[in-house]
């Protein structure tokens, strides 16, 4: 049973990156900061951990001369956050 | 992990899914407020369309009239810009309450794409009003006013949506009636943003 909960989602601030991705097209790094209010590094070293399992890809592009990063969530990544939600639903139902 | 910290946790992800794709701060009260200054807007209007004498309503100036335009242009703008400020000042101090950001991702979106139809039905409002095509301008600002909150809904309350519905419903049958241009206008600006004013001020804002 424990074993479906997703390694990757142990942090609490990895399954709430993956929550806004999962509801929106792409999310940029300003935005997804000044809404979970974290620092920049915590939030970088986070994202770059969700890089790696390759749950999220990276978008860099230049507005103007400031660069401009946006991360959408890959099918793997939609995919695991489903699987983690539907193990949190099924703890639910067996405690019941 | 208990079942109770399982329960916490989605209910921490559904309002972080809906907080960062929803625009979740829009102000139910300024669309009372908007409400009451169309109803105001669309009193003046009345009295410079419909210049009552000894209380009798007979129509001595005629919407063609150049003065009579523009004296009813500058109450709409006087009405959109009251509307508008209020919408702004109310949302960010809902916005403050809520811990949220005034300027997001989702405010964005709803800016973008609530202005596309709003900047092109403005802009096609202008052009008939410069070619004297008077008659179609009411319905023009209620279906476009509607097309936008429709377009832009997708960022925040689905109540907007219904709201935008029926914004295009009444444009529509005001196309199909022309001379009452005014009375539809008051009920789409004023008793529809009152009533889903209050009904998102009682749903959203009064609760918390």
């Amino acid at each position: 049973m424990l074993e479906q909960f997703d390694k990757a989602f142990e942090s609490r601030i990895r399954l709430q990156i993956m929550s806004v991705l999962a509801a929106n097209e792409s999310y940029d790094f300003s935005s997804l900061k000044e809404l979970l209010e974290v620092t920049d590094g915590n939030l970088a070293s986070h994202l770059k951990a969700l890089e790696k399992e390759a749950y999220i890809a990276v978008n860099k592009s230049f507005v103007g001369r400031k660069p401009n990063t946006r991360y959408v969530a890959t099918e793997d990544g939609i995919e695991a956050f489903k699987r983690h939600l539907k193990s949190l639903e099924k703890l639910i139902k067996q405690q019941k | 992990m208990k079942e109770n910290e399982a329960l916490a946790e989605l209910s921490s992800i559904r309002s972080l899914m809906e907080r960062s794709a929803k625009f979740i701060s829009l102000s139910g009260l300024s669309g009372v407020m908007a409400g009451i200054y169309a109803l105001i807007g669309a009193f003046f209007g009345y009295r410079i369309v419909y210049q009552t004498g000894a209380g009798l309503g007979y129509r001595e100036h005629y919407v063609n009239d150049q003065f009579v335009i523009t004296k009813l242009s500058l109450v709409a703008l006087v009405v959109l810009l009251c509307s508008i400020g209020t919408a702004v000042i109310l949302s960010t101090r809902k916005a403050r309450q809520k811990k949220q950001q005034i300027w997001n991702a989702a405010s964005k979106g709803l800016l973008v794409h609530g202005g596309i139809p709003l900047i092109t039905g403005g802009l096609l409002i202008l052009i008939l009003l410069y070619r004297g095509y008077f008659g179609i301008i009411a319905p023009a600002c209620l279906i476009f006013y509607g097309l936008a909150l429709v377009s832009g809904s997708h960022y925040t309350f689905k109540d907007i949506k219904w709201l935008g519905f029926s914004e295009i419903l009444l444009g529509l049958l005001a196309a199909l009636m022309p001379g009452y241009g005014l009375f539809f206008w008051s009920a789409g600006f004023g008793v529809l943003h009152i009533i889903y004013g209050l009904i998102m001020y009682y749903k959203y804002d009064s609760s918390k």
